[in-house]
Protein backbone atom coordinates (compact mmCIF):
# COMPACT_ATOMS: atom_id res chain seq x y z
CA UNK A 1 0.00 0.00 0.00
CA UNK A 2 1.05 3.32 -1.05
CA UNK A 3 2.63 5.93 1.89
CA UNK A 4 5.14 8.83 2.44
CA UNK A 5 8.73 7.92 1.38
CA UNK A 6 9.82 11.69 1.42
CA UNK A 7 8.91 15.48 1.58
CA UNK A 8 9.68 18.81 1.61
CA UNK A 9 9.00 22.23 2.14
CA UNK A 10 9.94 25.73 0.73
CA UNK A 11 8.89 28.89 2.40
CA UNK A 12 10.16 32.39 1.08
CA UNK A 13 12.45 34.75 3.12
CA UNK A 14 10.55 37.48 3.26
CA UNK A 15 8.05 38.48 5.46
CA UNK A 16 5.90 41.05 5.71
CA UNK A 17 3.63 41.69 8.68
CA UNK A 18 -0.04 42.15 9.28
CA UNK A 19 0.23 45.18 10.67
CA UNK A 20 2.53 46.90 8.59
CA UNK A 21 -0.03 45.87 5.78
CA UNK A 22 -2.71 47.72 8.38
CA UNK A 23 -0.42 50.77 8.72
CA UNK A 24 -0.75 51.29 4.42
CA UNK A 25 -4.55 50.96 4.45
CA UNK A 26 -4.85 53.10 8.20
CA UNK A 27 -6.30 50.07 9.49
CA UNK A 28 -6.08 48.63 13.18
CA UNK A 29 -3.33 45.89 12.62
CA UNK A 30 -3.05 44.68 16.17
CA UNK A 31 -6.11 43.94 16.30
CA UNK A 32 -6.79 42.28 12.51
CA UNK A 33 -3.40 40.38 13.54
CA UNK A 34 -5.21 39.28 16.71
CA UNK A 35 -8.85 38.55 15.46
CA UNK A 36 -6.85 36.53 12.76
CA UNK A 37 -4.26 34.99 14.68
CA UNK A 38 -1.36 35.97 12.01
CA UNK A 39 1.35 37.77 12.74
CA UNK A 40 3.42 37.78 9.26
CA UNK A 41 3.21 36.10 5.81
CA UNK A 42 5.52 34.81 3.61
CA UNK A 43 5.91 36.32 0.39
CA UNK A 44 7.71 35.39 -2.31
CA UNK A 45 10.90 37.30 -4.06
CA UNK A 46 10.87 39.09 -6.70
CA UNK A 47 12.51 36.37 -8.85
CA UNK A 48 10.17 33.38 -7.41
CA UNK A 49 6.83 32.34 -8.59
CA UNK A 50 5.00 29.05 -7.58
CA UNK A 51 6.96 27.05 -10.10
CA UNK A 52 10.86 27.82 -8.19
CA UNK A 53 8.86 26.87 -5.00
CA UNK A 54 7.97 23.78 -6.32
CA UNK A 55 11.39 22.97 -7.50
CA UNK A 56 13.14 24.19 -4.10
CA UNK A 57 10.41 21.44 -2.45
CA UNK A 58 11.01 18.89 -4.90
CA UNK A 59 14.44 18.59 -4.07
CA UNK A 60 14.50 18.84 -0.63
CA UNK A 61 11.68 15.46 -0.85
CA UNK A 62 13.43 13.77 -3.70
CA UNK A 63 16.90 14.01 -1.21
CA UNK A 64 14.51 12.53 2.02
CA UNK A 65 13.55 10.25 0.13
CA UNK A 66 16.92 8.91 -1.23
CA UNK A 67 15.87 8.14 -4.81
CA UNK A 68 16.88 9.99 -7.88
CA UNK A 69 15.01 12.28 -10.21
CA UNK A 70 14.90 10.19 -12.93
CA UNK A 71 12.42 7.43 -10.72
CA UNK A 72 9.72 9.43 -10.39
CA UNK A 73 6.77 8.61 -12.72
CA UNK A 74 4.59 10.87 -11.94
CA UNK A 75 4.69 14.46 -10.84
CA UNK A 76 1.70 17.04 -10.34
CA UNK A 77 1.65 20.30 -9.44
CA UNK A 78 -1.53 21.83 -7.54
CA UNK A 79 -1.60 25.45 -7.33
CA UNK A 80 -3.82 28.45 -8.19
CA UNK A 81 -0.75 30.68 -9.12
CA UNK A 82 1.06 28.20 -11.74
CA UNK A 83 3.19 30.93 -13.67
CA UNK A 84 1.80 29.90 -17.35
CA UNK A 85 -2.06 29.44 -17.95
CA UNK A 86 -1.01 27.09 -20.56
CA UNK A 87 2.48 25.18 -20.32
CA UNK A 88 2.62 22.66 -17.52
CA UNK A 89 4.53 23.81 -14.18
CA UNK A 90 5.05 19.83 -13.92
CA UNK A 91 7.48 19.62 -16.86
CA UNK A 92 9.48 22.63 -15.46
CA UNK A 93 9.95 20.71 -12.15
CA UNK A 94 10.48 17.36 -13.93
CA UNK A 95 12.95 18.92 -15.94
CA UNK A 96 14.83 20.77 -13.07
CA UNK A 97 14.74 17.62 -10.71
CA UNK A 98 16.12 15.46 -12.93
CA UNK A 99 12.41 13.26 -13.75
CA UNK A 100 12.31 13.73 -17.27
CA UNK A 101 11.54 12.39 -19.58
CA UNK A 102 9.77 9.11 -18.55
CA UNK A 103 6.81 9.95 -16.59
CA UNK A 104 3.56 11.53 -16.18
CA UNK A 105 3.01 15.13 -15.10
CA UNK A 106 -0.02 17.58 -15.03
CA UNK A 107 -0.86 20.86 -13.19
CA UNK A 108 -3.88 20.65 -10.89
CA UNK A 109 -6.07 23.13 -9.61
CA UNK A 110 -8.27 23.16 -6.71
CA UNK A 111 -8.23 26.55 -4.84
CA UNK A 112 -6.10 25.60 -2.09
CA UNK A 113 -6.24 21.75 -1.84
CA UNK A 114 -5.40 20.80 -5.44
CA UNK A 115 -2.08 19.40 -4.15
CA UNK A 116 -3.72 16.80 -2.17
CA UNK A 117 -5.91 15.52 -4.61
CA UNK A 118 -2.46 15.01 -6.67
CA UNK A 119 -0.90 13.30 -3.53
CA UNK A 120 -4.58 10.86 -3.87
CA UNK A 121 -3.63 10.32 -7.63
CA UNK A 122 -0.09 9.75 -6.51
CA UNK A 123 -1.52 6.95 -3.79
CA UNK A 124 -3.68 5.32 -6.91
CA UNK A 125 -0.82 5.31 -9.52
CA UNK A 126 1.52 3.81 -7.30
CA UNK A 127 -0.90 0.90 -5.97
CA UNK A 128 -2.17 0.40 -9.23
CA UNK A 129 -0.65 -2.58 -11.26
CA UNK A 130 -0.68 -0.58 -14.50
CA UNK A 131 1.53 1.18 -15.30
CA UNK A 132 3.85 -1.52 -13.51
CA UNK A 133 6.89 0.41 -14.42
CA UNK A 134 5.59 3.70 -12.02
CA UNK A 135 7.35 2.93 -8.86
CA UNK A 136 7.10 6.79 -7.11
CA UNK A 137 5.16 9.41 -7.79
CA UNK A 138 5.15 13.29 -6.33
CA UNK A 139 2.69 15.50 -6.07
CA UNK A 140 3.35 19.56 -4.97
CA UNK A 141 0.91 21.86 -3.63
CA UNK A 142 2.68 25.45 -4.17
CA UNK A 143 1.00 29.12 -4.37
CA UNK A 144 2.25 32.78 -4.46
CA UNK A 145 -1.12 33.23 -3.29
CA UNK A 146 -2.37 36.55 -4.32
CA UNK A 147 -4.48 39.20 -2.55
CA UNK A 148 -5.89 42.56 -4.08
CA UNK A 149 -4.61 45.30 -2.02
CA UNK A 150 -6.86 46.34 0.64
CA UNK A 151 -9.01 43.33 0.77
CA UNK A 152 -8.99 41.24 3.61
CA UNK A 153 -7.22 38.51 1.78
CA UNK A 154 -4.23 40.60 1.79
CA UNK A 155 -3.27 40.39 5.29
CA UNK A 156 -2.91 36.22 4.84
CA UNK A 157 -2.34 35.15 1.17
CA UNK A 158 1.13 33.97 1.37
CA UNK A 159 3.68 32.27 -0.53
CA UNK A 160 5.38 28.12 0.01
CA UNK A 161 4.93 24.64 -1.11
CA UNK A 162 5.38 21.45 0.08
CA UNK A 163 6.03 18.29 -2.23
CA UNK A 164 4.94 14.73 -0.90
CA UNK A 165 6.45 11.65 -2.43
CA UNK A 166 4.60 8.10 -2.54
CA UNK A 167 6.19 4.69 -3.07
CA UNK A 168 4.89 1.20 -1.71
CA UNK A 169 8.11 -0.22 -0.75
CA UNK A 170 7.93 -1.00 2.87
CA UNK A 171 11.52 -0.41 3.74
CA UNK A 172 11.36 3.34 2.63
CA UNK A 173 8.17 4.41 3.55
CA UNK A 174 8.06 6.79 6.41
CA UNK A 175 4.58 7.55 6.98
CA UNK A 176 1.56 4.58 6.00
CA UNK A 177 -1.47 6.63 4.56
CA UNK A 178 -3.88 4.33 5.64
CA UNK A 179 -6.58 5.84 4.25
CA UNK A 180 -8.63 8.72 2.38
CA UNK A 181 -11.77 10.53 1.93
CA UNK A 182 -13.16 13.55 0.30
CA UNK A 183 -16.34 15.62 0.68
CA UNK A 184 -16.79 17.84 -2.62
CA UNK A 185 -19.96 20.42 -3.43
CA UNK A 186 -20.50 22.95 -5.99
CA UNK A 187 -20.03 26.14 -3.42
CA UNK A 188 -19.37 29.83 -4.93
CA UNK A 189 -16.92 30.52 -1.92
CA UNK A 190 -13.61 32.16 -3.32
CA UNK A 191 -13.30 32.28 -7.33
CA UNK A 192 -11.10 33.91 -9.74
CA UNK A 193 -11.78 34.30 -13.08
CA UNK A 194 -9.77 33.51 -16.74
CA UNK A 195 -7.61 36.64 -17.26
CA UNK A 196 -8.38 38.06 -13.86
CA UNK A 197 -5.77 39.03 -11.41
CA UNK A 198 -7.28 38.60 -8.14
CA UNK A 199 -9.30 36.33 -6.52
CA UNK A 200 -12.72 37.17 -5.72
CA UNK A 201 -14.86 36.17 -2.64
CA UNK A 202 -17.95 35.84 -1.15
CA UNK A 203 -17.08 37.60 2.36
CA UNK A 204 -18.90 36.26 5.77
CA UNK A 205 -19.95 33.04 3.34
CA UNK A 206 -16.48 31.79 3.15
CA UNK A 207 -16.77 30.61 6.85
CA UNK A 208 -19.61 27.98 7.61
CA UNK A 209 -20.97 27.04 4.36
CA UNK A 210 -17.92 26.66 2.42
CA UNK A 211 -14.54 26.02 5.25
CA UNK A 212 -16.40 24.77 8.14
CA UNK A 213 -19.06 22.29 5.99
CA UNK A 214 -16.16 20.52 4.09
CA UNK A 215 -13.30 19.91 6.57
CA UNK A 216 -15.92 18.41 9.15
CA UNK A 217 -17.50 16.60 6.45
CA UNK A 218 -14.20 15.09 5.02
CA UNK A 219 -13.10 14.78 8.60
CA UNK A 220 -16.23 13.16 10.09
CA UNK A 221 -16.16 11.05 6.86
CA UNK A 222 -13.14 9.55 7.09
CA UNK A 223 -13.52 9.12 11.18
CA UNK A 224 -16.45 6.87 10.43
CA UNK A 225 -14.99 4.55 7.50
CA UNK A 226 -11.41 3.97 9.65
CA UNK A 227 -13.69 3.69 13.07
CA UNK A 228 -11.71 6.47 15.05
CA UNK A 229 -12.59 9.00 16.83
CA UNK A 230 -10.67 12.64 17.63
CA UNK A 231 -8.61 10.81 20.81
CA UNK A 232 -7.69 7.59 18.91
CA UNK A 233 -5.32 10.43 16.97
CA UNK A 234 -2.03 11.82 18.06
CA UNK A 235 -1.77 14.84 15.77
CA UNK A 236 -4.34 16.54 13.57
CA UNK A 237 -3.73 19.20 10.72
CA UNK A 238 -6.54 20.91 8.94
CA UNK A 239 -6.09 23.57 6.01
CA UNK A 240 -5.02 26.91 7.45
CA UNK A 241 -6.86 30.33 5.59
CA UNK A 242 -6.01 31.88 8.88
CA UNK A 243 -4.57 31.06 12.49
CA UNK A 244 -8.24 30.97 13.47
CA UNK A 245 -10.35 28.32 11.44
CA UNK A 246 -7.96 25.75 12.18
CA UNK A 247 -8.50 26.35 15.81
CA UNK A 248 -12.69 26.87 15.96
CA UNK A 249 -12.41 23.41 13.44
CA UNK A 250 -10.69 21.52 15.46
CA UNK A 251 -12.68 22.45 18.57
CA UNK A 252 -15.67 21.20 16.77
CA UNK A 253 -14.32 18.15 16.27
CA UNK A 254 -13.20 17.77 19.66
CA UNK A 255 -9.20 17.54 19.05
CA UNK A 256 -7.42 19.36 21.55
CA UNK A 257 -4.68 22.41 21.07
CA UNK A 258 -2.04 20.17 21.86
CA UNK A 259 -3.07 17.68 18.75
CA UNK A 260 -2.85 20.69 16.57
CA UNK A 261 -0.35 22.82 17.39
CA UNK A 262 2.58 21.37 15.86
CA UNK A 263 0.75 21.63 12.56
CA UNK A 264 -0.71 24.90 12.96
CA UNK A 265 1.80 26.98 10.63
CA UNK A 266 -0.32 29.76 9.55
CA UNK A 267 0.35 32.21 12.18
CA UNK A 268 3.88 32.21 11.34
CA UNK A 269 4.23 32.10 7.59
CA UNK A 270 0.39 33.19 6.33
CA UNK A 271 -2.10 31.43 4.20
CA UNK A 272 -0.39 29.71 1.51
CA UNK A 273 -2.96 27.95 -0.37
CA UNK A 274 -2.42 24.79 -1.83
CA UNK A 275 0.80 24.40 0.86
CA UNK A 276 -1.07 24.88 3.83
CA UNK A 277 -2.57 21.96 4.70
CA UNK A 278 0.69 20.07 3.24
CA UNK A 279 3.36 22.48 5.60
CA UNK A 280 1.49 22.20 8.60
CA UNK A 281 1.66 18.19 8.25
CA UNK A 282 5.25 18.41 7.12
CA UNK A 283 5.47 20.02 10.18
CA UNK A 284 3.99 17.58 12.54
CA UNK A 285 6.50 14.72 10.48
CA UNK A 286 9.41 16.40 11.72
CA UNK A 287 8.06 15.71 14.78
CA UNK A 288 5.85 12.49 14.99
CA UNK A 289 7.23 9.34 16.45
CA UNK A 290 7.06 5.97 14.79
CA UNK A 291 3.52 4.27 15.27
CA UNK A 292 1.61 8.04 15.58
CA UNK A 293 -1.24 8.62 14.13
CA UNK A 294 -2.18 11.95 12.04
CA UNK A 295 -5.69 13.20 10.30
CA UNK A 296 -4.91 15.92 7.71
CA UNK A 297 -7.58 17.65 5.90
CA UNK A 298 -6.99 19.62 3.16
CA UNK A 299 -9.90 22.26 2.35
CA UNK A 300 -9.86 24.05 -1.31
CA UNK A 301 -13.10 26.38 -2.07
CA UNK A 302 -15.32 25.62 -5.01
CA UNK A 303 -15.39 23.52 -2.85
CA UNK A 304 -13.32 20.58 -1.28
CA UNK A 305 -11.79 18.56 1.22
CA UNK A 306 -9.46 15.41 1.25
CA UNK A 307 -8.85 13.91 4.39
CA UNK A 308 -5.90 11.23 5.08
CA UNK A 309 -5.23 9.29 8.21
CA UNK A 310 -1.70 8.78 8.24
CA UNK A 311 0.82 6.49 10.61
CA UNK A 312 4.20 6.90 10.65
CA UNK A 313 6.84 4.10 10.71
CA UNK A 314 10.12 3.58 12.24
CA UNK A 315 11.88 4.99 9.48
CA UNK A 316 10.72 8.25 9.88
CA UNK A 317 13.57 9.11 12.52
CA UNK A 318 16.08 7.42 10.35
CA UNK A 319 15.01 10.46 7.62
CA UNK A 320 14.36 13.31 9.85
CA UNK A 321 15.29 16.10 7.70
CA UNK A 322 18.24 18.67 9.30
CA UNK A 323 16.50 21.54 9.03
CA UNK A 324 12.88 21.50 10.39
CA UNK A 325 9.72 23.08 9.09
CA UNK A 326 9.61 25.99 11.79
CA UNK A 327 13.80 26.23 12.09
CA UNK A 328 13.06 27.11 8.24
CA UNK A 329 10.53 29.92 9.60
CA UNK A 330 12.80 31.48 11.38
CA UNK A 331 15.21 32.49 7.99
CA UNK A 332 13.36 35.66 7.66
CA UNK A 333 13.81 39.31 6.45
CA UNK A 334 11.24 41.90 7.49
CA UNK A 335 10.38 43.82 4.19
CA UNK A 336 7.84 46.83 4.27
CA UNK A 337 5.00 47.42 1.69
CA UNK A 338 6.66 48.92 -0.97
CA UNK A 339 9.08 46.03 -0.99
CA UNK A 340 6.06 43.98 -0.38
CA UNK A 341 4.48 45.35 -3.66
CA UNK A 342 7.29 45.35 -5.63
CA UNK A 343 7.62 41.85 -5.02
CA UNK A 344 4.50 40.64 -6.04
CA UNK A 345 4.32 42.50 -9.07
CA UNK A 346 1.77 44.87 -7.71
CA UNK A 347 2.82 48.21 -9.33
CA UNK A 348 1.85 48.57 -12.58
CA UNK A 349 3.80 50.87 -14.19
CA UNK A 350 6.71 48.23 -13.55
CA UNK B 1 13.18 35.96 -22.13
CA UNK B 2 16.21 37.89 -24.18
CA UNK B 3 17.95 35.97 -27.03
CA UNK B 4 17.09 32.99 -28.90
CA UNK B 5 14.02 31.13 -27.67
CA UNK B 6 15.62 27.17 -29.23
CA UNK B 7 19.19 28.48 -27.83
CA UNK B 8 17.99 29.01 -24.29
CA UNK B 9 15.65 25.68 -24.45
CA UNK B 10 19.21 24.13 -25.42
CA UNK B 11 20.60 25.20 -22.56
CA UNK B 12 17.85 24.02 -19.95
CA UNK B 13 19.72 21.43 -18.47
CA UNK B 14 22.90 23.70 -17.62
CA UNK B 15 20.53 26.36 -16.08
CA UNK B 16 18.14 24.28 -14.49
CA UNK B 17 20.78 21.33 -12.88
CA UNK B 18 24.14 22.62 -14.13
CA UNK B 19 24.70 19.72 -16.67
CA UNK B 20 29.01 20.15 -17.46
CA UNK B 21 31.17 17.87 -18.53
CA UNK B 22 34.08 15.92 -17.30
CA UNK B 23 37.59 14.80 -18.98
CA UNK B 24 38.34 11.66 -17.69
CA UNK B 25 41.98 11.86 -19.05
CA UNK B 26 43.00 14.50 -17.00
CA UNK B 27 40.21 15.14 -14.15
CA UNK B 28 39.11 17.69 -15.01
CA UNK B 29 35.25 19.25 -14.78
CA UNK B 30 33.93 21.62 -17.19
CA UNK B 31 30.89 24.31 -16.72
CA UNK B 32 29.13 24.73 -18.87
CA UNK B 33 30.20 21.34 -21.05
CA UNK B 34 33.10 21.83 -23.34
CA UNK B 35 33.56 19.83 -27.02
CA UNK B 36 36.75 19.51 -26.46
CA UNK B 37 39.24 19.29 -22.86
CA UNK B 38 41.32 22.47 -23.35
CA UNK B 39 44.39 20.74 -22.05
CA UNK B 40 44.48 17.25 -23.42
CA UNK B 41 42.83 18.27 -26.64
CA UNK B 42 41.93 15.24 -29.00
CA UNK B 43 43.40 13.05 -26.53
CA UNK B 44 41.04 14.13 -23.60
CA UNK B 45 37.63 12.09 -23.02
CA UNK B 46 34.46 13.88 -22.07
CA UNK B 47 31.81 12.77 -20.22
CA UNK B 48 28.35 14.06 -19.29
CA UNK B 49 28.68 14.81 -15.58
CA UNK B 50 26.26 16.98 -13.25
CA UNK B 51 28.01 20.30 -11.35
CA UNK B 52 27.99 19.77 -7.36
CA UNK B 53 24.95 21.89 -5.77
CA UNK B 54 27.79 23.77 -3.44
CA UNK B 55 30.63 25.82 -3.85
CA UNK B 56 32.77 29.17 -2.53
CA UNK B 57 32.85 32.51 -3.51
CA UNK B 58 36.09 33.28 -5.50
CA UNK B 59 35.35 36.48 -5.82
CA UNK B 60 32.06 39.30 -5.85
CA UNK B 61 30.98 42.28 -6.92
CA UNK B 62 27.84 44.32 -6.01
CA UNK B 63 25.81 45.53 -9.51
CA UNK B 64 24.15 48.93 -9.08
CA UNK B 65 23.59 49.31 -12.73
CA UNK B 66 22.05 46.33 -14.18
CA UNK B 67 21.88 44.96 -17.87
CA UNK B 68 18.01 45.02 -19.27
CA UNK B 69 15.37 42.53 -17.42
CA UNK B 70 17.32 43.04 -14.14
CA UNK B 71 16.75 46.63 -13.93
CA UNK B 72 14.27 46.53 -10.47
CA UNK B 73 16.57 43.58 -9.43
CA UNK B 74 19.53 46.30 -8.39
CA UNK B 75 21.43 46.76 -6.03
CA UNK B 76 22.59 43.05 -6.35
CA UNK B 77 25.41 40.70 -5.98
CA UNK B 78 27.20 38.48 -8.76
CA UNK B 79 29.98 36.38 -8.19
CA UNK B 80 32.71 33.87 -9.13
CA UNK B 81 31.81 30.38 -7.66
CA UNK B 82 34.37 28.00 -7.66
CA UNK B 83 32.37 24.36 -7.63
CA UNK B 84 33.45 21.74 -5.03
CA UNK B 85 34.66 19.75 -8.29
CA UNK B 86 37.14 22.80 -8.97
CA UNK B 87 34.38 24.27 -12.14
CA UNK B 88 33.80 27.95 -11.83
CA UNK B 89 30.71 29.76 -12.97
CA UNK B 90 29.20 33.27 -12.98
CA UNK B 91 25.88 33.73 -11.08
CA UNK B 92 23.75 36.31 -9.36
CA UNK B 93 23.65 35.46 -4.97
CA UNK B 94 20.15 36.07 -3.58
CA UNK B 95 18.49 35.71 0.08
CA UNK B 96 21.78 36.50 1.30
CA UNK B 97 22.79 38.79 4.09
CA UNK B 98 25.42 41.34 2.43
CA UNK B 99 28.00 40.78 5.44
CA UNK B 100 28.11 37.57 4.57
CA UNK B 101 28.91 37.81 1.03
CA UNK B 102 32.83 37.29 1.22
CA UNK B 103 35.33 35.22 -0.71
CA UNK B 104 35.89 32.24 0.48
CA UNK B 105 32.23 32.06 1.73
CA UNK B 106 30.23 28.65 1.17
CA UNK B 107 27.32 29.37 -1.58
CA UNK B 108 24.60 26.54 -2.48
CA UNK B 109 22.30 26.66 -6.08
CA UNK B 110 18.86 27.74 -6.00
CA UNK B 111 16.23 27.69 -8.84
CA UNK B 112 14.82 31.53 -9.21
CA UNK B 113 13.46 33.12 -12.46
CA UNK B 114 16.23 34.28 -14.89
CA UNK B 115 14.23 36.68 -16.74
CA UNK B 116 10.23 37.75 -16.99
CA UNK B 117 10.46 40.47 -19.16
CA UNK B 118 7.47 40.04 -21.42
CA UNK B 119 4.28 39.37 -19.65
CA UNK B 120 2.76 37.34 -22.37
CA UNK B 121 6.66 35.85 -23.44
CA UNK B 122 8.23 32.50 -21.75
CA UNK B 123 9.78 32.81 -18.36
CA UNK B 124 13.73 31.84 -17.98
CA UNK B 125 14.43 29.68 -15.13
CA UNK B 126 17.64 28.78 -13.59
CA UNK B 127 20.37 28.57 -11.27
CA UNK B 128 21.19 31.38 -8.74
CA UNK B 129 23.26 30.73 -5.95
CA UNK B 130 23.12 31.57 -1.73
CA UNK B 131 25.08 31.75 1.09
CA UNK B 132 24.57 29.09 3.66
CA UNK B 133 23.64 29.72 7.09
Amino acid sequence: MAGIIGYGVYVPKNRITVEEIARVWKKDGKAISKGLNVKEKAVAAYDEDACTMAVEAARRAVSQAGIEGKQLGAIYVGSESHPYAVKPTASIVADAIGASPELTAADLEFACKAGTAGMQMCMALVDSPVPEWLEYGMSIGTDTAQGRPNDALEFTAASGGAAYIMGKKKEEILANILDTYSYTTDTPDFWRRQHAEFPRHAGRFTGEPAYFKHVIGAAKGMMERVKMQAKDFDYAVFHQPNGKFPIKVAKMLDFSMEQIEQGLTTPFIGNTYSGSMMIGLASILDKAKKGDKILAVSYGSGAGSDAFVIETTENIEKKRHKKSVFEMFEEKEYIDYAEYAKCRKKLKSM
Amino acid sequence: MNGSLPLIWRKFGERYDLDGNFCETCKTAYFPARAVCQKCRRKGKLVAQKMPKTGTIISFTELSAGPAGFEHEVPYFIAIIELENKARLLSQIVDSEKEKIKIGTKVEKVFRKISDIDPEGPIAYGYKFKVVD
